[in-house]
């Protein structure tokens, strides 16, 4: 059991998440996280979701993706050289005799402080889970009082664009290169 | 010019060549069913329920390998059609269903009729659609036939709110879908189909397991060329039936929970398994952990996901059955299999699957060996789901290619009558055939009123055992006999059918089987027989729940001998 990252680029319609939620639940998969925003191209969202579980299973997550309609492509970019982040609202309990300990801390991870109260603080972090993970548990004995996580967006490193739409997509398998008139049955 | 949302989606059908609608109206398709009779060349026909639209719509797809098409209203309407578009959808078959929604205004609010039908059937369709503008309903229609049919085949649903049917639009029909990242893959990758060739050219035992994919895809030519240049031997799945001729000397019948014991024998034995266009559905491989234990495994579909899905594959060929085939077929070598497919004929002999035993009682099995004898297998079978079903597929021999029509993957009672309608409007030349179990009838018997109003020349066959027939056969073989909830008192089926006006006689002797099935033949119109069989006869050879392929139940020894 691994925790595997794939992307997909899915029509920007309604209920898009509400059809790759539905597929998830059907078929049992797990998600780990899953994270939405716009994609370069007009009229298409970006989806970043983790799955756990094994190679076997993840390939089988991917291959129902793809067969929905409205996603247009999918990839597992988990063995790849890859760029990802997640980032978390943290809001911590301070008093004037612990401020100065937080702001150390904060200092120490590269994150912010990103809004200040009597009683609290509340810290904007970014990183990848383990950071985030590491930051929370240092934080966790001043009493934490909220906290909002978006869940990994990853990207893969250099010129490589696993999602590229048009023209040949440049990581996969030729499955998708064949053309031809659709398959009509002759009975 | 400018049309209605009605007129556009009647044009757009045009366009997608639908010469037949099997549905119901009500209020939110008011609309459309009022713009009919401006298109007279779309046939509406009237069932009495949606769900015998939906079955009807996916017989005809399945007997004509073209979109069937199902109209609902909304809510209840639409609801009633969940378990045929759900049935569709297990077997890849292509069906348009088209249901009313509440006017746009009135969407979300709990109106009357109103019900999330998108919603409803998003994990039983390939894809749904929500049209809120007149303006796209042309391109939706387009892209909704164009998924129906394309790649691995599935049903479509269209929801259309009221006031969108009344709504004017430009009609421009699309003359190409625009579908990002969608184009399923034809051709086997040429690595793929070579590395399958080579453990095809060097297996000592292998075997083709056929499924409705050779089917749909038109494969019969394909699957009998490399059946008989390699020499290799064939079973079917059940949908897979009609995929290759069954009189074949390379045909060893079904597999299976209900399969052949030579059938299920020659896969516990084979070294190499070439699947092809099926999905190795759990009533076809019983236990997976053991499924062909001494075989390596080439698994051809179109769909990817259905690669390594149930069971390891140790060569996956993507693509269409006939594309794949066709280039599969060049680089076997013709052999001579001789001992292999002697000694599958060898345990055929010694566990023959299909022998009816000698009685005088009315068994279920004659009856359908006489259907066979007697159309001389020139027909199209359509059977509900139970042990008429499995009857059904054991003794009638299907030489023609897809002349069985039955829905496997989801098993629901009560798709024969109408499945059977839809099958004989799709092919009007054929002699369609319904058996029926008498419970299962009983789901959809209201659809004899579509076959007389509509006149169609249905013959009816009810293998009626008084039981819930297959739920008895578990009860009595794994539940120590305690018959819960499976007798039926059931109607006088004759007098059902007369009061529909349908022609009717009741069979409870052997010796009337025959003439009574000539009698059917020779009416004009539908026909309907009630078969009075022999109650607690059980389906064998059966593989028992849980237990693998080669744990084969057949009849009891005894019997056999008193043949």
């Amino acid at each position: 059991m691994a925790k595997h990252t794939l992307i997909a680029l899915v029509e920007d319609k309604p209920g898009v998440l509400n059809r790759v939620a539905s597929l998830f639940r059907r078929r049992g998969f797990n998600i780990e996280s899953i994270a939405v925003g716009h994609a370069e191209l007009p009229g298409l969202s970006r989806m970043t979701i983790v799955v756990d579980g094994t190679a076997a299973l993840v390939e089988q997550v991917r291959k129902h993706l793809d067969k929905l309609i409205d996603v247009v492509k999918v990839t597992d970019i988990t063995d790849d050289n890859t760029v990802a982040r997640e980032l978390a609202l943290i809001k911590v309990k301070a008093t004037p005799s612990t401020r100065s300990e937080l702001i150390q801390i904060v200092d120490i991870f590269r994150a912010n402080i990103v809004d200040v109260a009597s009683d609290s603080v509340t810290v904007e972090v970014t990183g990848d889970e383990d950071k985030i993970d590491s930051l929370f548990r240092l934080l966790k004995g001043f009493g934490i009082r909220e906290i909002a996580r978006t869940g990994r967006i990853a990207m893969t490193r250099g010129a490589a664009r696993p999602l590229v739409v048009e023209g040949k997509p440049q990581r996969e398998a030729p499955r998708r290169r064949a053309k031809g008139p659709d398959v009509i049955s002759n009975l | 010019m400018k049309l209605t949302g009605a007129q556009i989606l009647c044009e757009s059908l045009i366009k997608e060549k639908v010469e037949v609608m099997f549905g119901v109206p009500g209020g939110a398709v008011l609309p459309f069913y009022d713009a009919m009779p401006q298109y007279p060349q779309l046939r509406h026909i009237l069932v009495r329920h949606e769900q015998g639209a939906a079955h009807a719509a996916d017989g005809y797809a399945r007997a004509l390998g073209r979109v069937g098409v199902c109209v609902a209203t909304s809510g209840p309407g639409a609801t009633n059609l969940v378990t045929g578009i759900a049935a569709a959808h297990l077997d890849s078959s292509p069906v348009v269903a088209i249901t009313g929604q509440v006017a746009r205004p009135f969407i979300g609010k709990d109106a009357f009729q109103e019900i999330d039908i998108t919603g409803i059937t998003l994990p039983i369709t390939k894809h749904n659609y929500l049209v809120m503008r007149a303006e796209d309903l042309a391109t939706v229609v387009k892209e909704a036939f164009h998924i129906a049919r394309e790649g691995r085949p599935g049903p479509v649903l269209i929801d259309i709110p009221r006031d969108v049917f009344i709504e004017e639009a430009e009609f421009r029909y699309p003359d190409r879908v625009n579908l990002r990242g969608r184009r399923p893959t034809l051709n086997g990758h040429p690595a793929q189909v070579k590395k399958a060739a080579k453990l095809i050219n060097e297996a000592k035992r292998p075997l083709i397991i056929a499924g409705r994919g050779v089917i749909i895809s038109g494969a019969f030519a394909q699957l009998k060329e490399l059946a008989e240049k390699g020499q290799i031997p064939v079973v079917t799945t059940l949908l897979g039936i009609g995929s290759f001729p069954e009189s074949h000397v390379l045909s060893f019948g079904m597999l299976g929970m209900h399969g052949m014991a030579y059938a299920n024998m020659a896969v516990n034995a084979a070294d190499l398994i070439i699947a092809i266009g099926m999905r190795f559905d759990d009533r076809a491989t019983a236990k997976v952990s053991g499924f062909a234990p001494h075989a390596q495994v080439v698994h051809i579909d179109i769909d990817p996901a259905e690669i390594g899905k149930n069971v390891r594959v140790d060569v996956p060929i993507v693509g269409d059955v006939a594309h794949v085939l066709k280039a599969l077929n060049e680089q076997v070598a013709p052999q001579n299999r001789v001992e292999w497919v002697s000694q599958i004929e060898e345990w055929r002999r010694e566990h023959p699957s299909t022998i009816i035993r000698e009685t005088e009682s009315l068994l279920p099995q004659y009856v359908i060996r006489q259907i066979y004898e007697i159309t001389q297998g020139n027909a199209i079978i359509v059977t509900g789901v139970g042990q008429h079903q499995m009857w059904s597929a054991h003794h009638f021999q299907y030489d023609r290619p897809n002349s069985l029509i039955s829905a496997g993957g989801l098993g629901p009672m009560g798709f024969e009558l109408p499945a059977a309608i839809g099958a004989k409007v799709a092919r009007p030349e054929e002699t369609v055939w319904c058996i029926a179990g008498d419970g299962g009838f009983q789901m959809t018997i209201q659809e004899l009123a579509t076959v007389a109003q509509e006149n169609v020349t249905l013959k009816i066959a009810i293998i009626n055992n008084r039981f819930l027939g297959m739920v008895r056969q578990w009860q009595q073989l794994f539940y120590q006999r305690r018959y819960v909830a499976t007798p039926l008192a059931g109607p006088d089926f004759v007098k059902v059918a007369e009061a529909y006006g349908i022609a009717a006689i009741k069979v409870t002797d052997r010796l009337q089987v025959i003439p009574a099935i000539q009698r059917a033949m020779e009416h004009e119109g539908p026909f309907l027989i009630d078969f009075v069989v022999e109650p607690e006869e059980n389906v064998y050879p059966m593989v028992p729940p849980g237990a693998a392929l080669a744990e084969i139940m057949e009849e009891p020894r005894e019997e056999v001998r008193a043949r």
